[in-house]
């Protein structure tokens, strides 16, 4: 028997990148939030330099709740999903803001309507048949005063290429209006990204410094980036990276109306007769605890997203909360990241230190940014070339087919080498197919019993066409900088884990193919929302935090004005 | 087995002229086969001079704490074929990969724990076949041509000695030799020296970061840096702590 507990407003399921931005809107409002989180509290002493803790064991991602639940992959229905690898999500209060990249792009104005706009431009017939991509329910004009709310109430850093409408040089060319500049300039070059950013002006390319989420100048009461590496997979030694952690959460906590709960696991969401929430059963060590409240806010992770719903069984919903149109874990894709171009260099790269989100940008060949008219594909890929670099990666440097890969000779090659080789970051357009989708695997479970997500996705022919295009347009750029050696990373198939994952609850108009409406509300359930990108249909060609954000603040933003209507 | 054992070997070998291998000694002694196995740590160790030219501030013979005398002198000898130090410089051996590798295996790493007791065992049979001692006794070429065979997945006879394991030993060794010195191995930095990698820092600057810049290496663990130390600092409340949840 669950132990209840005083009734609030809203309780948001995970305090992490989304989860934790939407609390604060909510309690501006004078509105009483209690946020569940699986993982605790970690400081700045939590965040060493240490590749071992951070990149080869996962730490701090992997704690035991995500560790235990690391989702099954399969490229499709004729294969067994087998787990593998680490989860990508993270517990801990900040969530993956904590340890991600923190690079923080606004989508482009195209992925908001890819369907209406390539069928202007080329023709319907250009839309993969096996495809379920819709337009968005709205356009980038319409998200772009939630940007912007996240930019400065989190601290982005970048160089504007589009403000109001006017260009500006050094910045996106490509990028939608928006209405101001960041609020901090973009984070500092180095050696290698100004020797990368000559290469690409030769070449007629525009490259620039693309956004981050860490300051580049003293923000409020915390320091500008230290630039010392280390971040790619974990926290900031000195809270210069915009986590919720130091940003949002603590700003929501000054109010005194949100409650921090952590080490709470969420086992399920409880509906009422009439199909709305009326709370959420969590663990707190051994005890199954329940909260309830007015309207509950969904904000963990795309799998765990997609996972809890179709955990939380009732009469109402026999599979699955806000699923009798079984539309959950539906139009799943995760971010085509894979097929990297990788360099070896005449001349050390001097790359051992700064962050990933220290890069150069080259958006030429993105979205629709150029004429798809005489290509097999539609999309693109955002190019990106960063520093950073650490020993172990290093030592596992690709060998180019020169030399073995152990023994006297690879000793030799790497001892050379090192320092002088360059791995691509291709961020690629990546579409919802029909036959991609997550849902509980039949027989592998967590240590409580309960099964874990299962992904069925494979990427298709646009995928392909997209990688390979994109890899001769960075071989192209290393080429122009002075790469001797280039190699091509295959482009496989199956899309698996990813932290870039979408779908699973899609935000549309029409409740036949999406599980939310238009703000983040589920179409079958009006008083729950869900945050995060599961309910984004398009991927774009870049990273999804911040639109995940901006979408999140939206949504709590819309509760705030429709309480009655929604929660009442 | 620890690390200057082989070399402490080698240079009791050429002072004798080279006459006598250590195969020849142990075979003098009538072992042969498991026994072998069983005897030539031990034996080795009998045999070794004192390690005079070992550094002093780091205790060269350490406890392992789960790999057995026989796996951790195999395992040894595996590391040492895959970053090898007969070019004169310090490879696996010198960075202790090993004892990296032994304390993984106790505890994030344990799962690698039965493919290690099952391939190095297997290691040592197969030598035993081959050359009649135990791998860490064979010479650098007949390692060589095992572990190359390993590679390629064709040592019929032990299937497990694949490339699947041999993948297993050049991570971990990798990891043991380049990783930070508070896991055990990179010992006095060589690993990072090896690359060229100037260290952990606690922030850089421009230039540090410019083209045809050469830092001095820090030479430092990031956890000889106050900042990361779990000490208890005095004043200070520890961050998550103090919003009081």
């Amino acid at each position: 028997m669950a132990t209840e507990m005083p009734r609030t407003d809203v309780v948001v399921i995970g305090l992490g990148a989304v989860g934790g931005v939407a609390v604060l809107p909510l309690v501006n409002a004078g509105l009483n939030v209690i946020g569940l989180e699986a993982g605790g509290w970690m400081g700045t002493r939590d965040f060493a330099p240490d590749e071992i803790r951070n990149n080869i064991r996962d730490w701090p991602q992997a704690v035991p709740k995500a560790k235990n639940e690391i989702p099954t992959s399969r490229a499709n229905i004729n294969f067994e999903a087998v787990q593998g690898g680490g989860h990508p999500m993270m517990n801990g209060v900040g969530g993956t803001s904590l340890h991600y990249w923190a690079q923080s792009w606004r989508l482009n104005p195209w992925d908001f309507k890819t369907v209406s706009e390539t069928t202007r431009r080329y023709g319907a017939n250009r839309i993969p048949e096996d495809s379920t991509v819709e337009d968005w329910p709205f356009a980038y004009e319409d998200l772009e005063p939630y940007y912007d709310r996240v930019e400065y109430a989190l601290g982005v850093s970048g160089n504007a290429g589009n403000i109001q409408g006017t260009l500006h040089a050094g910045g996106n060319q490509f990028e939608g209006p928006r209405s101001r500049a960041y609020p901090m300039p973009g984070l500092r070059s180095s050696g290698f990204t100004d020797m990368m950013g000559d290469a690409a002006r030769t070449l007629g390319w525009q490259p620039f410094q693309g956004p981050a989420a860490i300051n580049s100048e003293v923000y409020g009461d915390r320091p500008g980036c230290f630039y010392h590496g280390f971040c790619d997979r974990g926290g900031c030694h000195v809270a210069a990276k915009s986590s919720t952690a130091v940003t949002t959460i603590p700003e929501a906590l000054k109010s005194g109306r949100l409650k921090v709960v952590t080490h709470a696991r969420v086992l399920k969401i409880v509906n009422n007769a009439d199909g709305r929430v009326t709370g959420v059963e969590y663990l707190s060590g051994n005890q199954v605890m329940f909260q309830p409240a007015d309207a509950v806010l969904l904000a963990s992770h795309t799998y765990e997203n997609s996972r809890l719903l179709l955990l939380s069984r009732s009469k109402e919903f026999p599979e699955g909360l806000a699923n009798n149109s079984g539309q959950v874990g539906q139009h799943y894709l995760s971010h085509h990241q894979g097929a990297p171009v990788i360099a070896l260099f005449p001349k050390n790269l001097n790359n051992w230190y700064g962050l990933p989100a220290q890069g150069v940008a080259i958006d030429e060949w993105a979205d629709d940014n150029f004429d798809h008219g005489d290509l097999d594909f539609i999309g693109g890929g955002n190019l990106w070339a960063h520093t950073d670099r650490k020993p172990i990666s290093a030592a596992k440097m690709s060998t180019f087919d020169l030399v073995p890969n152990w023994g006297a000779k690879w000793k030799a090659f790497i001892s050379e080498n090192a320092d002088r080789t360059n791995a691509s970051y291709i961020q690629k357009t990546t579409l919802p197919y029909r036959g991609n989708y997550l849902d509980l695997d039949p027989l592998v479970k967590d240590r409580l019993g309960l099964p874990v997500i299962r992904i069925t996705a494979e990427y298709r022919q646009n995928e392909l066409g997209i990688a390979a295009f994109t890899q001769d347009r960075m071989e192209e750029w290393y080429r122009a900088a002075g790469a001797v050696q280039i190699i091509r990373a295959p482009l496989g198939t199956a899309m698996g884990t990813s932290t870039h994952a979408y779908g699973g609850t899609r935000m549309g108009d029409d409740p036949s193919t999406n599980v939310t409406d238009r703000y983040g509300f589920a179409h079958e359930s009006p008083n729950l929302g869900i945050l995060g990108a599961s309910v984004m249909g398009t991927s774009g060609s870049r990273n999804p935090t911040l639109t995940a954000q901006a979408l999140a603040w939206r949504t709590a933003e819309h509760l705030v004005a429709n309480w009655e209507s929604i929660a009442g | 087995m620890d690390k200057n054992k082989k070399n402490c070997i080698a240079q009791n070998q050429s002072q004798e002229g080279g006459g006598l291998s250590r195969r020849d000694l142990l075979k003098g002694a009538g072992l042969t086969g498991a026994a072998l196995i069983a005897a030539s740590s031990g034996a080795a160790i009998a045999q070794t001079p004192s390690l005079q030219a070992a550094p002093s501030r780091i205790p060269v013979a350490e406890a392992f704490e789960t790999l057995t005398s026989a796996e951790s002198a195999a395992l040894d000898a595996f590391a040492s074929r895959i970053i090898p130090s007969d070019d004169g410089t310090p490879g696996a051996r010198e960075a202790r990969a090993v004892h990296f590798i032994d304390r993984g295996l106790t505890g994030a790493m344990a799962a690698s724990r039965d493919q290690y007791a099952v391939g190095l065992a297997a290691l040592d049979s197969l030598a035993v076949e081959r050359g009649g001692v135990a791998f860490s006794f064979l010479s650098a070429a007949e390692q060589d041509a095992i572990i190359e065979a390993m590679t390629q997945n064709a040592i019929t006879a032990y299937p497990m000695l694949n490339a699947g394991f041999f993948n297993t030993v050049r991570t971990h060794t990798i990891e043991g030799t380049f990783s930070d010195p508070y896991y055990g191995g990179n010992r006095d930095f060589v690993g990072w020296a090896l690359l060229g990698y100037p260290g952990v820092r606690i922030a850089s600057s421009a230039d540090d970061v410019s083209q045809g810049s050469a830092l001095a290496p820090s030479r430092q663990s990031a956890y000889d840096m106050p900042a990361y130390t779990k000490d208890p600092v005095a004043g200070v409340q520890p961050e998550g702590v103090s919003h009081g949840h």
